[in-house]
């Protein structure tokens, strides 16, 4: 009976991984295929669960980044942010270092840029006071990047939960310092609002510019400090596997501890930026959670800094258009994050696409 | 003879790579066949076909005459057919009767009881060794072997796959493993095994199939073959089988090893005060079951173990013994790099210790030597240049010197690995398992490449599992067991049945207890 049974049939779907390397011309068309899908699927639930027309939504979508020049120069300021933490990543993980406290070292770098501001602005030259603001968000970053750094190469604590937890002791003291800085007023209003003492200064009309130049200056310099230095293939090598990292000759603890230092550095300082250049205050949600966005970006990359700039833009453009959705037609949130989800679901999920294909019933006979 | 599986045309693709191309072959009820085959010769993935790992892309399975789908293991079970594969899919925290009854059928009910009965009835039917009660983390590798075929018998396997059994066993256990398959056969069981030692071979199977870069190149009567038959059949040209020994010269003393000792991370002494010299232009053999201290003697020297108090390994460059001989216990690595001692080690774990698997040909080939010089900037220049040199010479088969070397084949890696140590023109060679896995060509390629380094003056340490090589390539053999020093003997003189004998007795010598 069994083997009648398995006569019958051979498996419906069946999946062969692909040549070794896939072309580029298949990676492009595979992703512009799933683009097509995407548009397709958002418009048929537009047009049957919203009664909208699919073409307008779409132009109101693409509209939340490029209607207006405010709201490019919005996204572009949004994208800085959460593209510099991702840059911060790249070096942890390319280690398998899972770095998941990003948000607390950008928010400890934000902490130590308003103190300084709060205690030194007015009384010191305003380039004293950037250098000590860049110079203390730095360190208090890399002292965040530092404790679960030690701790893993010196007692082989788990660098996941480590991190994680080290993002709440984060959160509770800048919650702290807020409360003592805003003494009896309802919040915390912008810092040296008279002054304006360690505001970044206005280029081409935005205090956040600054904040773009650094980011794409960090872009090429992470780049090129782990594809082509030294530290960088030892950073990949002790990534791989420990013993061969040992067998070279590489002291470990000292690689993991080294690069967590510069991955917590370049948190904190995103959180100077974020400080001086965007918000010049400080609260709980000033890293918004994009040091949790910044893992998806660095991991969808591949630790490829100028990937990340895509996926960081793909990301950033999705949620202004989904907010735009939801304003512009009173849609609720739900139905605006779904056609922004499926557009996101159906890009990730064709990475599968380039390095396997599927094989339906009845087609192998073909093959031999 | 009746068939109790038949292959038709069996076609197998993973990419551009064809690893099975238009296989047609049985199995008889009742018999024992070998298959037999270079590395990549498509063994493993043709077997994993029969046992539902892989769905072929073209041909047919017959089990019993009747055509079959076999769509997954489970499906495979129903036909009874069973694989024994080269890592174990135990688990690690049961004993052998939960293992065993991991793969009940969903209508059985869990009963421990009922299950240890019908599993000791099949251990006193086929005379199985083994203490059912006892957890897998506890057992020896050839007990959880044994455990495995357990456990396919329990479930009803009437046709088994035994993936390379005999790589992890000594030849006591070999012996025994034998005996139970030969049981096994004449209950009228099928049994596949795939094996590399063409001595075995002859010994246990009734007819042997040959694959060759994936075809098949023919089945012949055990009774019709010899080794030398079954080489041509598999290469597809003669090969020589002896291992050219040249006679040392210029010999002196290069590393003295005295009283060295390593306790692991449990507390257990793996290392017990071992102590041996190694001399220039001579190749010391190391002979031992594995696990008896073989990994953590290499890696002390090496300088990535750390040694228990008191152990010593002097490293002498050149005749002269007092003037620069070096301590390395208590040195890194690095240290020992930058003393100017060229210690090279093709570790036992190539792709786990010696090679990173993402990295390509190149970036491995710099592994050691990225960090000489003062630019922050890595130089891959001469990396390149090596790389490109040694897949010249060594004809290492790869895309290209930047294709990840974890996609090569097994040869290939480890070409890639003694290539990069030996370009670092080493004064101590030491090897873990060189060829393990390797085809009879590529093994013989690195007991050349071993020789030539003999001859410019190498000391090299070659830890080995084959008896036959290790008599036939090495001019001393220490013999570890129960990580002593058990004994050297002369390669010329010795045999295998008294390297057998030190390997599984401890001589009592040397002091109490």
């Amino acid at each position: 009976m069994t083997s009648a049974a398995h006569a019958a049939h051979e498996p419906l779907i069946r999946v062969i991984k692909r040549g070794e390397v896939p072309s580029t011309r298949r990676k492009i068309a595979v992703r512009l295929a799933a683009i097509a899908l995407a548009l397709v699927i958002d418009a048929l639930f537009i047009y049957f669960v919203t009664g909208l027309n699919p073409l307008s939504v779409y132009g109101v979508m693409i509209g939340g980044t490029f209607s207006t020049s405010m709201r490019f120069s919005w996204a572009m300021r949004d994208l800085a942010s959460l593209l510099l933490i991702g840059i911060a990543l790249a070096p942890a993980f390319k280690m398998r270092f899972w770095n998941i406290g990003a948000e607390g070292q950008v928010l400890m770098g934000a902490l130590a840029t308003a103190a300084v501001m709060v205690n030194l602005g007015g009384r010191v030259s305003s380039w004293l006071l950037f250098a000590a603001m860049l110079a203390a968000s730095i360190l208090a970053g890399a002292l965040w990047g530092f404790i679960p750094a030690w701790f893993k190469a010196r007692f082989g604590t788990n660098e996941t939960l480590f991190t994680l937890m080290m993002n709440y002791v984060a959160i509770q003291i800048v919650a702290c310092c807020v409360n003592i800085w805003r003494g009896q007023a309802s919040g915390l209003g912008k810092l040296n609002m008279k002054t304006k003492a360690g505001w970044f200064p206005q280029l081409f009309g935005q205090r956040y510019t600054i904040n773009l130049i650094v980011v794409v200056v960090l872009m090429v310099l992470v780049f090129c400090y782990l594809r082509y230095s030294k530290q960088g293939y030892e950073i990949a090598v002790v990534g791989e596997s420990e013993n061969t990292a040992r067998y070279a000759g590489i002291n470990v603890g000292r690689v993991i501890i080294r690069t967590m230092i510069l991955s917590g550095a370049l948190c904190g300082l995103t959180g100077f930026l974020i400080v001086g250049g965007r918000d010049q205050t400080i609260s709980t949600g000033t890293a918004g959670g994009n040091g949790f966005t910044a893992i998806i970006v660095a991991w969808l990359a591949k630790f490829n800094t100028f990937t990340m700039a895509l996926i960081s833009f793909l990301l950033i453009f999705l949620e202004k258009g989904a907010a735009e959705i939801a304003s512009a037609y009173n849609l609720n949130d739900y139905a605006s994050d779904i056609i922004a989800g499926i557009i996101l679901f159906c890009i990730l999920g064709s990475e599968f696409f380039i390095n396997y294909k599927v094989v339906l019933r009845g087609h192998h006979k073909e093959v031999r | 003879m009746e068939n109790a599986i038949e292959l038709r045309h069996i076609t197998k693709t993973f990419g551009s790579v064809t690893a099975n191309r238009d296989v047609t072959m049985s199995v008889r009820k009742g018999e024992i066949l070998s298959l037999l085959g270079e590395n990549g010769s498509g063994k493993t993935t043709l077997m994993n076909m029969i046992s539902g790992i892989y769905y072929p892309d073209g041909g047919e399975i017959l089990v019993g005459g009747k055509l079959v789908e076999i769509r997954s293991p489970k499906d495979a079970y129903a036909l009874s057919i069973g694989m024994v594969h080269q890592h174990f899919k135990l688990i690690d925290v049961f004993t052998a009767v939960e293992n065993i009854a991991l793969v009940m059928d969903k209508h059985e009910k869990y009963d421990l009881k009922a299950i240890r009965e019908k599993a000791r009835a099949i251990c006193e039917k086929y005379a199985f060794d083994i203490d059912l009660d006892q957890k897998v983390y506890e057992m020896s590798v050839s007990q959880k072997q044994t455990l495995e075929i357990i456990k396919m018998l329990y479930r009803g396997a009437q046709i088994l796959i035994l993936d390379e059994p005999t790589a992890v066993l000594t030849p006591q256990e070999t012996e025994r493993l034998f005996a139970v398959m030969r049981n096994m056969k004449h209950d009228g069981k099928s049994i596949i095994i795939i094996t590399h030692k063409l001595h075995e071979v002859l010994e246990i199977s009734d007819r042997v199939a040959i694959l060759r870069k994936g075809e098949y190149a023919g089945t012949v009567d055990t009774a019709e073959a010899t080794e030398a038959s079954l080489t041509e059949l598999m290469v597809g040209k003669k090969v020589e089988l002896n291992i050219e020994r040249p006679e040392p010269v210029n010999r002196h003393l290069r590393l003295s090893v005295h009283n060295l000792s390593v306790t692991n991370a449990e507390g257990v002494k793996v290392l017990d005060s071992v102590s041996f010299e190694a001399f220039s232009g001579e190749i010391l053999g190391i002979a031992g079951v594995s696990g008896n201290g073989q990994k953590e003697l290499l890696e002390a020297i090496a300088g990535l173990q750390n040694a228990d108090a008191g152990s010593s390994v002097v490293y002498f460059p050149d005749d002269d013994r007092d003037s620069t001989a070096e301590q390395l216990i208590g040195k890194t690595p690095r240290d020992i790099r930058n003393m100017g001692v060229h210690l090279s080690f093709v570790p036992e774990d190539r792709l786990g210790m010696g090679l990173v698997g993402s990295m390509g040909m190149v970036d491995n080939m710099m592994l050691k030597s990225y960090g000489a010089g003062r630019s922050p900037i890595a130089d891959r220049r001469a990396p390149r240049h090596l790389a490109e040199e040694i897949k010249e010479e060594l004809a290492v088969v790869t895309p290209s010197i930047s294709t990840p070397v974890s996609r090569l084949s097994g040869g290939n890696v480890q070409k890639v690995l003694v290539g990069r140590e030996i370009a670092a023109s080493p004064s101590v060679l030491m090897t873990a398992y060189a060829v393990r896995g390797l085809d009879i060509n590529t093994s013989y390629t690195i007991y050349h490449l071993l020789n030539e380094q003999k001859k410019k003056g190498v000391s090299i340490i070659y830890v080995g599992e084959d008896l036959d090589v290790l008599i036939d390539l090495c001019d001393r053999i220490l013999v570890l067991c129960g990580g002593r020093n058990n004994g050297v003997v002369d390669g010329r003189k010795t045999n295998k049945e008294e390297v057998g004998l030190l390997m599984t007795r401890l001589q009592e010598k040397g002091g109490a207890a």
